[in-house]
């Protein structure tokens, strides 16, 4: 298969039409209507990543009483005071502007009877939102200035001179290469998922609580471009109900749930604060000791809250409203049991992704970076991932004033067009993307950390992990694509391979344990506030991971890239 | 976790193929929807509002508690209709009102 070529120009390149990059199309062209924005998405930006099925809550809502203070102050003693305190800080400022505007889009946020937002806990707002994906493709559409490229996948960035000046991608349904020039460009693929061996590895693999689809390829180009990387060592384990991987929240917050044994016993609070990660540990915990399965304690609950939770997982996880109808047990009559899910990196939620100053720059010129792949900024959310677009699509806008458009090295272009197009070249391949796929999560779940291991990782077992990583990518070189949509499997694949050799990296810079279950260094079993109250970061230079210490950033400080 | 379509019902619109945030569905050579590899469903059921035609059925794999029900949906004047078929023939139904500010 040879490709056909296609070169486009555009002021303000977007990767990735999910919940952050929407928002940053919106906002830069209602900003400025003479700037160009082309958003390219390798799905369609109407259903595409976290929101595909939609949600039930926002998450992140400076509610009545709270302020973006205190806002700071809850993610701060979640995440054991290793946040970029400027970014949380910037994010939550702006909390509660963008979910107006999500609303004025025609997102539906639930109302009391004097007209007041519904919170669900301190910070939660509760929302209909199973078509909030398609509200804010509506308003993409809407913007005169916005082009969108579906069904496109990224693969890397075109850098000159340290600048990011565009972008490479191909069509996963047709022959089509795309070469793409910008000004400017915000990255915003979200995490990644399929790192490490799903809970469901067989009929059902992809029944992931993360969508399957987001790879982490935003991480990846970003890595081998040599962006510094943060807190990959922070990973991120969801607590989910069990098979469906569908969020517990809902439970826990809509009738307050508590988590119990399988004696019935209350343990949220027996392995210290109820932090996120230690509602993991301490579930984990319970099962190794023999009292699991644990539970989320629904019996008793009337009909009426019933009724609601199966009404509100249709917003954002149906297969949990199928599972409590095809059993015919509804949470009033069983404890919806709990699990903890493969690891993530998610930035969104954990730490981990690129590190950036607090315009949302990279430390890449031209680069920008909002949503999940973002890393230094746990629990965005919906709303925050908003919030983080528009700084990012603000800081784009400035940047571009005086620019031009670079001129492209040919060279380079041929020599990246022979890479892609040797994947249809290949001949017999021993093996498919598929096993590869699969000895990449077989290593990260025994070496890494993963669910057989209850989380923990040691030494040994990290290098272990290095060398298998290092040969599967370089096995990777001889898969073979008979179409496009394979060629994006082999890119997904190696993406993922490149996220899971910066996070093995990180797992054994950071020589202590300091959220459980999330970082769990058998060897070094306690914090270290001494050594470690800093940011691991990290940079990818000839073909090896550097890893750099830096000190904590504090919440009035404008954080710029110095060295 | 995973869908199954109809082949009778799919009028091979094209819609789903076009909405899956995974690109897991192609139109075949004899114009119908064809899902490449049902292990790699999310579940998102973003293929199943799309149809218009119920062609496409929802259901839980066995290796996570399925038993056989299917669930489907059908959107009119805004409301979305999710329909729940078991084994036994039983059904039932869940009506969703996305403008509703009062409840989920
Ligand atoms: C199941 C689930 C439920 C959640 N529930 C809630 C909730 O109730 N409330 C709440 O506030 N938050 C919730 N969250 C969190 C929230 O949805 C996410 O943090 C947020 O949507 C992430 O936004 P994002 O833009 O970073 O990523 P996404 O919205 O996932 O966007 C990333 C986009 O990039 C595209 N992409 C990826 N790679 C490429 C590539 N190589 N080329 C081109 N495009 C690419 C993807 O297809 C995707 O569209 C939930 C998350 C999940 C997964
Ligand atoms: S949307 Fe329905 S009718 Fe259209 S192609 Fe898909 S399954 Fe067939
Ligand atoms: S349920 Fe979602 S992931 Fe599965 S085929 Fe349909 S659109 Fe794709």
């Amino acid at each position: 298969m040879n490709f056909e070529v296609k070169m486009l120009k555009t002021d303000i390149l977007i990767i990735g039409g999910g919940t952050a990059g929407c928002f940053a199309a919106i906002t830069i062209a209602e900003k400025a209507s003479n700037a160009n924005v082309l958003i390219v998405e390798k799905a369609n930006i109407k259903r595409s990543g976290c929101l595909a099925a939609g949600v039930n809550a926002l998450n992140a809502y400076i509610t009545e009483g709270e302020t973006p203070e205190t806002y700071l102050q809850y993610v701060k003693e979640d995440y054991e005071n290793i946040v970029r305190e400027d970014l949380v800080y910037t994010i939550a400022l702006r909390l509660n502007e963008v979910t107006k505007k999500i609303e004025d889009m025609g997102l539906v946020i639930l109302k009391d009877s004097n007209g007041k937002y519904l919170a669900r806990g301190k910070r939660n707002i509760k929302i209909n939102g199973e078509n909030i994906k398609p509200i804010l493709a509506k308003a993409v559409e809407s913007k005169r200035n916005i082009k969108v490229l579906n069904h496109v996948n990224i693969i890397d960035y075109i850098v000159k001179d340290n600048k990011v000046i565009g972008t490479y991608g191909f069509s996963i349904n047709s022959n089509v290469f795309y070469i793409i020039t910008a000004k400017a460009v915000i990255c915003a693929t979200g995490g990644a998922a399929g790192l490490y061996r799903p809970n469901n590895p067989g009929f059902s693999r992809h029944k992931m609580w993360y969508p399957p689809f987001n790879v982490g390829s935003g991480y990846a180009m970003g890595i081998r471009a040599g962006c510094e990387m943060t807190s990959y060592e922070v990973r991120f384990i969801a607590l989910r109900c069990k098979d469906t991987l569908a969020p517990t929240g809902t439970i826990a917050q809509e009738v307050g749930a508590e988590f119990v044994n399988s004696k019935g016993e209350c343990y949220e609070r027996k392995y210290g604060r109820p932090t996120t990660y230690n509602r993991v540990f301490s579930t984990i915990e319970e099962i190794k000791a023999g009292r699991g399965p644990c539970y989320l304690k629904t019996v008793g609950i009337s009909k009426e809250d019933e009724q609601r939770l199966i009404k509100a997982y249709l917003h954002m996880a149906p297969s949990q409203t199928l599972k409590w109808i095809d059993s015919g047990k509804g949470p009033s009559v069983e404890n919806v049991e709990i699990e903890g899910s493969e690891p993530y990196i998610v930035g969104g939620h954990s730490a981990s992704g690129y590190w950036v100053d607090t315009k949302r720059q990279t430390t890449l010129k031209g680069l920008f970076a909002a949503g999940d792949v973002v890393g230094g900024c746990p629990h965005k959310y919906v709303t925050g991932c908003f919030a983080e677009a528009e700084i990012a699509a603000n800081s784009a806008l400035e940047y571009i004033k005086d620019k031009e458009f670079e001129t492209l090295d040919i060279s380079s272009i041929e020599q990246k067009l022979n890479e892609v197009q040797r994947f249809f070249n290949n001949t017999s391949p021993l093996y498919t993307t598929e096993e590869l796929e699969e000895a990449m999560q077989k290593v990260m779940d025994v070496y890494a950390g993963g669910i057989s291991t209850g989380y923990a990782y040691n030494l040994k077992g990290l290098q272990v992990a290095k060398e298998r990583i290092e040969e599967l990518l370089s096995l990777a070189q001889n898969l073979r694509a008979e179409n496009t949509y394979q060629l994006m499997q082999i890119y997904e694949l190696i993406d993922r391979l490149y996220v899971c050799k910066v996070l093995l990296h990180h797992l054994e810079a950071r020589k202590e344990t300091r959220w459980r279950a999330f970082q769990e260094f058998v060897d070094y079993p306690y914090k270290d506030d001494e050594n470690f109250l800093k940011y691991v970061n990290s940079r990818f230079e000839d073909g090896k991971v550097k890893i750099i210490f830096r000190s904590l950033v504090k919440k009035d400080e404008v954080y710029e890239h110095k060295d | 976790m995973s869908i199954r379509i109809d082949r009778q019902r799919c009028v091979g619109c094209g819609k789903c193929a076009e909405i899956c945030p995974g690109n897991l569905i192609i139109i075949d050579e004899n114009k119908k929807a064809f899902i490449r590899d049902p292990r790699d469903c999310w579940g998102c059921a973003a293929c199943v509002k799309e149809c218009r035609f119920q062609a496409i059925k929802y259901f839980l794999g066995a290796d996570i508690g399925g038993r056989r029900t299917i669930m489907y949906v059908k959107k009119e004047n805004d409301l979305l209709y999710w329909f729940f078929e078991k084994p036994s023939g039983e059904k039932e139904v869940i009506i969703q009102n996305p403008n509703d500010n009062t409840t989920y």
